[in-house]
């Protein structure tokens, strides 16, 4: 394995870090609504509060990572996704402010004004993600020299529209089953129905998707041909799915919780592998695709960002473990929550 | 307009509202651990109340500082694609470090700051408060790598690479090394960091004057001010030799900037004066109205009176807008002279013990805190448009560096949503500020809130009573 792979690999281990875990704080974001009182809608957002933030950085990470070891995917996908990254952006300031914002004032209107805008941000947010995953799968016109020369609305194809569904529905799931780990009672009961609904429309889209993928791409199954040991992550996809209804119906929802988080770390596999080697597919010609090879950095900046990555990740990973140590359990409300 | 002066007004937007937040939280930052240190060795409940009264403003500040951020991060890709592909091989590392090696820490460690004040014990609060100030200043370390980079680019080399359109010219590193320790990282982040520290300590005089007029909080805001004016004067004489040394670190690598900055349009036979103020004429080439100090930028740059300096005639056309780099330069240079008199005279006054009997020098330091924001916006302002025509310094062209798929009305419609949602959440930036200034410190001589509640508060922290507690409660 050569550093490109292993950059392609790493960023792929970014960007499901990023799916598990700002996806849950997303589904939260767009269950938030469903919260029946002021008490319910706190309780959700704190149940975020603490996280929710190291939980973009890997995002940001992922972005800075991207920039560094495959600087033309960057700035291809950047500028060619413009008005999708705007409205990104436009999404994420509002979904940060309004956890921060939404507490500060004792007013109705105020406070109204910011539930609906986490919501639609946070819906945003991940309907975007999707769109963004589904054209990188089936590509996107772009020329010789990596320039995108289509126009914002031929990115909302119906393909992408459908993995922008899918990651939403991933992302209600995956939130549901995280609130109902923080919750008691009444809103518990709440999101535990949420959870059901959440895996019942993760079902639905998953298996579209599926359909989809392999009559859109016929390329689809390739790298699927050539390594066949790759089934098993098919299969492991398949039960670790499965699991996630049983274990809420076993009544065990932090095994759901795995489960799902399994999924999605799954899929992101399965994404990054039906992929490779490309990164970003031209739709214009085959010649032009965006290559692990073609577009990364040179080989003593990617052996520079591997040490940096092998001194920083552990230290990553172990903050992750405290802070999480730290705000395990129920969500308490106090003086210091938003 | 075109798609190059959109983009540039589109950063400049951006960055600059951006810039509000960060050296706000990295002053504010070295501050929680001073006065959270504090109370752990003296028990003082006073110290208590500050470090969690400033931690709510640190913590408002900090989410914008993020909500923006995160907005520059994704800027060079969607407006500077070319800037992007031609120097990602170097520039890109020192960013994705910055996530690595700074952003996890600071976010992370931030939530137990903010939240954790009754879920872990004093001490790892305190280790916690101690990491997000570094946190902090790891970041800026990493992003003024970068940015000094493309000021005074070292430690690269030009290589032509493979593409399906031809070989085109991209920067690739050759020494890590020189890349972090470029000419300028040094000179340039111990003068930003000096300008947070002065940021920070004149934040804390404003709160504490205002406190001290209404009479409110009086023993929190004595407390603070004599703390901060220390601050705010040794940081703003340190800044003094820093900016000296940044000086002579520009004459060296970026001379057409420096010419700029002090509106020498000719190239003097001897020594070069100093405008102390004035108003450049790029068409007379001269400088109107101005008050010179004859042989004094020879001096500051050389140590010698005579010594010539290079003017902007020796560039050519590849020389920076003149105006906006000399008033931006000389403003910042006039409010840092400014924070020296006024922390001075302060520092006199309280020696004297009349400090907070002159009420008109309180009003002063309430109002005084917008000096060191306009002073860390426009020095950025003089630093950036002074590197000008290029984006890396005589290597890329600004106008190079954009993105080729862009129009003019897509870029025009990203500013004007950046403008509203600015404008909005600098509204409410403000509100929510005046609103915890307002409400201050809680009180330390009442204990807070003594009630039964908050027994029951303290004894379910304790994870095994809040299982307990949890159950009883599910079996009513």
């Amino acid at each position: 394995m050569d550093l490109n792979q292993l950059w392609f690999i790493l960023l792929g281990f970014l960007l499901a870090g990023y799916a598990i875990l700002d996806g849950f704080d997303l589904g939260v974001g767009i269950l938030h609504l469903s919260a029946r009182d002021d008490r319910e809608r706190r309780i959700m957002m704190n149940s975020i509060g603490p996280i929710w933030d190291g939980n973009e950085v890997w995002l940001v990470t992922f972005g800075g990572a991207m920039f560094a070891a495959f600087p033309n995917v960057y700035a291809t996908v950047f500028s060619g996704f413009y008005v999708a990254f705007m409205l990104l952006l436009f999404a994420l300031i509002f979904r940060a402010v309004s956890i921060e914002f939404r507490s500060k004032r004792d007013s109705a209107a105020w406070k109204r004004f910011w539930d609906f805008s986490f919501f639609g941000a946070s819906l945003l947010a991940t309907f975007l993600f999707g769109v963004a995953a589904g054209n990188a799968l089936i590509g996107i016109p772009i020329n010789a020299e990596g320039v995108f020369t289509g126009a914002f609305l031929d990115l909302l194809r119906p393909y992408p529209i459908l993995i922008g569904l899918l990651t939403v529905s991933f992302a209600v799931m995956h939130g549901a089953i995280y609130l109902y780990l923080k919750t008691e009672q009444a809103l518990q009961q709440l999101v535990h129905r949420w959870m059901w609904r959440g895996f019942g429309l993760s079902l639905i889209s998953y298996m579209l998707a599926t359909i989809f993928t392999m009559a859109v791409m016929p390329e689809a199954l390739r790298n699927f041909r050539e390594h066949s040991w790759s089934w098993l992550i098919v299969i492991a996809t398949v039960f670790a799915f499965a699991n996630v209804p049983r274990a809420i119906f076993l009544g065990r929802p932090f095994y759901a919780f795995l489960s799902s988080s399994f999924t999605i770390l799954a899929l992101v596999f399965l994404f990054s592998f039906t992929l490779y080697p490309n990164m970003v597919v031209s739709s214009t010609s085959p010649d032009y695709n965006l290559t692990v090879f073609n577009s990364a950095s040179s080989e003593k900046t990617l052996g520079i960002m591997t040490v940096i990555a092998l001194i920083g990740m552990p230290f990553v990973l172990a903050y992750t473990a405290v802070i999480y140590w730290a705000f395990r359990g129920k969500v308490r409300i106090t003086e210091h929550s938003y | 307009m075109d798609v190059v002066i959109l983009s540039r007004i589109q950063f400049a937007l951006t960055i600059m509202f951006h810039y509000l937040f960060p050296p706000l939280t990295i002053g504010l930052g070295l501050l929680l651990v001073f006065l959270e240190g504090r109370y752990l060795k003296t028990k003082d409940l006073q110290y208590e109340a500050a470090t969690k009264f400033w931690t709510k403003i640190f913590a408002l500040n900090f989410a914008l500082g993020v909500a923006t951020g995160i907005v520059m991060e994704f800027q060079f890709g969607t407006n500077w694609a070319a800037y992007s592909r031609y120097v990602g091989d170097v520039f890109g590392s020192a960013l994705a470090a910055e996530g690595i090696f700074a952003f996890f820490l600071e976010s992370g460690f931030l939530a137990i700051l903010v939240f954790g004040w009754d879920r872990v014990s004093a001490k790892m609060h305190f280790v916690a408060t101690i990491l997000v100030a570094l946190g902090s200043i790891f970041s800026a370390i990493w992003i003024i790598v970068a940015i000094s980079w493309q000021q005074t680019p070292a430690g690269f080399v030009l290589r032509e690479v493979a593409t399906p359109a031809g070989t085109v010219m991209r920067a690739e590193l050759a020494s890590f090394r020189e890349v972090l320790f470029n000419p300028s990282t040094v000179d340039r982040l111990v003068h930003v960091l000096l300008g947070a520290f002065v940021l920070g300590a004149f934040f804390v005089l404003s709160v504490s004057a205002y406190y001290l007029l209404r009479e409110r909080h009086v023993d929190f805001a004595r407390k603070s001010f004599t703390t901060a004016i220390w601050v705010a004067a040794v940081a703003s004489i340190a800044m003094l030799i820093s900016g000296d040394s940044q000086g002579r670190m520009v004459a060296r690598h970026q001379p057409a900037k420096l010419a700029a900055m002090e509106g020498i349009f000719h190239t003097t036979d001897s020594g070069a004066p100093i405008h102390v103020i004035g108003i450049p004429d790029s068409e007379e080439k001269t400088v109107r109205y101005s008050l010179e100090i004859p042989g004094l930028l020879s001096f500051l740059v050389h140590r010698d009176f005579n010594t010539p300096v290079p003017g902007l005639d020796q560039f050519g056309a590849d020389i920076p807008p003149v105006g906006l780099t000399f008033f931006s330069f000389h403003l910042m240079v006039g409010l840092g002279i400014y924070f020296i008199v006024v922390t001075l005279y302060a520092l006199w006054c309280l020696k004297r013990g009349t400090l907070f009997n002159r009420k008109w020098l309180l009003w002063v330091f309430v109002f005084s805190v917008i000096g060191p924001f306009i002073a860390n916006e426009i020095g950025w302002v003089a630093a950036e448009v002074g590197r000008q025509p290029w984006i890396v310094y005589n290597q890329l062209r600004t106008s190079e560096a954009v993105s080729q798929n862009l129009t003019p009305s897509q870029v025009l419609g990203s500013i004007i949503m950046f403008g509203a949602i600015y404008a909005m959440l600098f509204a409410v930036w403000i509100y929510l500020l005046n609103d915890k200034i307002q409400k201050g410190p809680e009180p330390v001589s009442i204990p807070p809130k003594g009630s039964l509640r908050d027994a029951v508060d303290v004894a379910s922290r304790y994870p095994g009573h809040t299982d307990s507690l949890t159950e009883a409660k599910d079996k009513d």
